[in-house]
């Protein structure tokens, strides 16, 4: 096939800012009403595309944090050094508008027809979609077993951390807190490995199904850990979000 | 663009590995380009025959453009440059996409 020039055919819309909650430090949670959204799946994202005055223009991918029926929302990570992250988390207010397309995604999505047993690897901000898949999970009353490994920096940077806490039916969160954890804490002190994995991951037997997502070098480690327990290649969907400062 | 002359570091040096995501990233632009969800279709790379799902290739986005690669060889197997707004569209390194 050789190279050709194509015109652009999925289309951008004005999303408004409904609503904004801020998840921590870092982290805002951004509930946005679109005019004929049309739905989405667990696990999807939306592209957002800020104008600058002078032109220039930014695009980024963020996952849709609600389940499929509710209203889209999206939650960002502030970076450091990001371009657009620092808008969304801290300027953006109730009222103003963004530009989305969406909903985008087929491989990295989840339904209870799907099925499970579920294995959920989240690194940091790469917890979003998982947590729309466990949304999903509940408001369709899915009885598939669930086990979440969420790995963060610190007890403080747990994002949706009351929610999580809140899971019973089927579903198992273990926190690993890699950089500081609070007085008392029992749980993982240390970046997900293989022996972690081994601990915590459904047996390959059990036919899991896993969703790893996070920075790429989280994605990475996971995937191959996972594979490395049995899990067929096939079975292990993975979502790279890239550096940070993770 | 990418090359792999314009690297410096070998390709399984960890931190280039650690800047690429994947083609979900690229979900939105591969919709743009093909009028369809792609992030599902299965490539073939023409160089060494790794057969895989658009969404685990190596997606590495420098600036100017969009570079897709084999995570087997690192091959480039797709490029989309943006000028204007029209995108150009490179899909030579593939044996075949499905």
């Amino acid at each position: 096939m050789e190279g050709t020039a194509v015109r652009g055919r999925l289309t951008w819309q004005t999303a408004t800012v409904a609503s904004v909650v801020d998840e921590t430090a870092k982290v805002r949670t951004l509930m946005l009403e679109v005019p004929g959204w049309p739905g989405h799946q667990a696990g999807q994202h939306v592209d957002i595309r800020l104008t600058a005055d002078d032109g220039y223009q930014a695009e980024r991918a963020y996952s849709i944090a609600s389940a499929p029926g509710e209203p889209p929302a999206l939650t960002v990570e502030r970076l450091d050094d990001g371009e657009v992250s620092p808008y969304l988390t801290e300027d953006v207010q109730p009222g103003d508008q963004l530009e989305v397309r969406g909903p985008i995604g087929g491989y990295f999505v989840w339904e209870p027809a799907s099925g499970g047993p579920l294995m959920l690897l989240a690194g940091g901000s790469g917890v979003v979609p998982l947590r729309a898949i466990l949304r999903y999970r509940s408001l369709t009353g899915s009885m598939v077993p669930v086990r979440l490994l969420y790995s963060s920096r610190s007890l403080e940077d747990v994002i949706y951390r009351s929610e999580l806490d809140a899971l019973h039916d089927g579903v198992t969160v273990c926190h690993a807190l890699t950089r500081s954890q609070p007085p008392g804490w029992t749980g993982y002190a240390r970046r997900v490995d293989a022996q972690m994995l081994a601990e915590v991951a459904w047996p390959a037997a059990e036919q899991p199904l896993a969703y790893a997502c996070g920075p790429t070098s989280f994605v990475e480690a996971v995937a191959a850990g996972l594979v490395g327990l049995g899990y067929p290649a096939g079975r292990v969907k993975t979502e790279r979000f890239g550096a940070t400062g993770q | 663009m990418e090359t792999p002359e314009d690297r410096d570091v070998a390709p399984d040096d960890p931190a280039l590995d650690y800047a690429a995501v994947d083609g979900n990233a690229i979900g939105g632009l591969l919709i743009e380009v093909f009028g369809t969800e792609m992030t599902t279709a299965t490539g073939i790379c023409g160089s060494c025959g790794a057969v895989s799902q658009v969404a685990e290739l190596a997606v590495y986005q420098p600036g100017l453009g969009t570079v897709v690669r084999c995570r087997s060889c690192d091959a480039v197997l797709m490029a989309f440059v943006r000028i204007h707004d029209v995108t150009c569209v490179d899909l030579a390194g593939l044996a075949s996409l499905t």
